[in-house]
């Protein structure tokens, strides 16, 4: 885990208030790992944890989307400006577990860890996209790059299938489903695999003040007690969550 | 270079710069980042005599230069404290306070009498929490109420004993008076403000505890002029915090009268601030000329 000053290479609008970051950071990063970020004055407190999108050499990429003062001021970074960033955090997958047939289900800017993730399993997954409609299908091109195949499913059907996207993963053909998206999402995931005797992986977010442990804001109960988002996770074993 | 050593409650503390219970854990995910050896103490988490699983609901809520939480003290109880926090801990290099809370005059005690076998350095008794509902807050708005405790926790305590107030005490000067009067070696304040969020869409409180410590920036002026009550009031050492986030406020709340402060809420703006302010504050006396911490301790 590194703490420093880093140099914004882009920072652009790539959908409906959300933005990809890229900085230069050179060190070894896990998907499903996610950094702390924070502009240099002080126009809010705490730094935000965000995942990492993607890694390309010492470029690291983050997608989010604006929800609070904090997105907000970090969407106003222009290129050159310096932000401070500390990270990599958290457990990330643990990619001997992701074995198999794999599906990975992602649902509105839950999206975000995924492509990363589908990076490095070297487009051998299938994956589930959830959107709420065609206008805010964040990271879909490029993840779609990355995939073996390639569901996608709009609530109003403007784009793909229309639903939710956990009706739609025919569960039993796997052996691991990894899942990030909406709380209400990822418990329809844990759900079906459990009906169906498939072993999955949730990254949760949770409103962090430290990132690193020692808050404990961001506590988790899970059946063997409580867990740190930040340290244990944000990547769970869905049998472990309650 | 100017000393910046600090002799209080029988330590000697390399720099006044200690890290505040509740923003540094065990002190171990920092040890990752820096060398905690430059500290001049580390107050644990808050710790209660068993495990404690904390609050449900919300935990955080940020305000403007603020920090609302609602932990619960989460904590794995003093023993599991002292067989596996505090071995690591002793290997830090800097003084190690033990944070001890409770719901009741026996778990102080107990708590107590454990840590009186342990090698904890200091105990700072927190009689402030305003996180439990059936206790710690009780014990530190009445001067007389955290008389009686702190007399009797004095009485069993054989670790010099530092007593954290809550700014939600009655008046100030009284309730450092009284803990000095019970036998305090030193006082550390303040404590988070008693404070609350309303989620308006949702049309209900944030926690579900409805109130929360608030802390953070910009609670320091506050803390500053409590600081400044406390430290007139009094003769044993006064430790300072709230709010500070860089070497200019803790010049602040020493030349209030503090002999020693706390970083806590900047741990997390900034991981390694501490090592930062303590750079800083070497840097500012220099080029003030300031030789000792004693030339402007208490001087407002």
């Amino acid at each position: 885990m590194k703490v420093l000053k880093s140099t914004v290479i882009e920072n652009k609008l790539v959908s409906n208030r959300v933005y990809k970051l890229s900085v230069n950071f050179e060190s070894a990063i896990k998907p499903g790992q996610f950094f702390m970020l924070k502009t240099l004055d002080n126009s809010f407190l705490l730094p935000r944890p965000i995942s990492v999108n993607d890694v390309n050499g010492s470029i690291v990429s983050f997608l989010y989307r604006i929800e609070g003062m904090g997105t907000k001021k970090i969407s106003s970074l222009r290129v050159k400006d310096e932000l401070q960033l500390f990270g990599p955090l958290g457990n990330g997958f643990d990619m001997n577990k992701l074995k198999g047939k794999v599906a990975i289900i992602g649902g509105g800017i839950g999206v975000a860890p995924l492509q990363y993730l589908l990076k490095v399993l070297e487009k051998k997954a299938d994956l589930y996209l959830g959107y709420r409609d065609s206008e805010n299908m964040y990271n879909y091109s490029e993840l779609k790059l990355y995939a073996n195949k390639t569901v996608t499913v709009t609530e109003d059907g403007s784009f793909g299938q229309k639903g939710f996207v956990t009706d739609y993963v025919p569960y039993d053909l796997y052996e691991v489903v990894v899942a990030c998206g909406p709380e209400i999402m990822m418990k329809k995931v844990i759900e079906h695999c459990k009906k169906n005797k498939v072993k999955c992986y949730i990254s949760l977010e949770r409103r962090m003040a430290c990132g690193m442990g020692v808050c404990l804001g961001c506590s988790v109960e899970t059946k063997s007690g409580n867990k740190r988002a930040c340290k244990e996770g944000p990547v769970f074993c869905g049998e472990e969550l309650i | 270079m100017a000393n910046l050593k600090v002799k209080a409650m029988g330590q000697m503390f390399k720099n006044p710069i200690l890290t505040a219970s509740g923003t540094f854990g065990f002190g171990e995910e920092f040890s990752e980042i820096y060398d905690l050896s430059i500290l001049g103490g580390i107050c644990s988490k808050g710790l209660t005599l068993l495990p404690r699983s904390g609050n449900n609901g919300s935990r955080l809520w940020e305000t403007p230069m603020g920090l609302m939480n609602s932990i619960g003290l989460e904590n794995p109880g003093v023993d599991k404290f002292i067989e596996e926090e505090l071995p690591k801990m002793k290997t830090y290099g800097t003084v190690v306070i033990a944070n001890l809370g409770g719901h009741c005059e026996e778990d102080y005690f107990q708590g107590i009498y454990k840590l009186n076998e342990s090698s904890v350095d200091i105990i700072e008794l927190n009689i402030s929490c305003p996180n439990v509902k059936s206790g710690g807050m009780g014990f530190g708005i009445k001067s007389s109420v955290a008389y009686t405790i702190v007399s009797k926790v004095r009485k069993i305590c054989k670790k010099p004993l530092m007593v954290k107030l809550s700014p939600n005490a009655e008046n100030i000067p009284d309730m450092a008076i009284a803990c000095e009067a019970a036998g305090a070696d030193g006082i550390s304040l303040i404590n988070t403000i008693q404070a609350m969020a309303i989620d308006v869409k949702n049309r209900k409180a944030v926690f579900d505890n409805i109130y929360a410590g608030l802390s953070g920036p910009c609670i320091k002026p506050v803390a500053l002029r409590m600081v400044h009550e406390a430290s007139k009031a009094v003769k044993i050492p006064v430790c300072g915090l709230g709010g500070i986030k860089n070497a200019i406020d803790v010049i602040e709340f020493i030349m209030a009268g503090a002999s020693l402060v706390q970083i806590g809420t900047a741990n997390f703006i900034k991981p390694t601030i501490a090592r930062e302010i303590i750079k800083d504050l070497s840097d500012f006396l220099d080029e003030e000329g300031i030789k000792s911490l004693d030339e402007i301790k208490g001087i407002i």
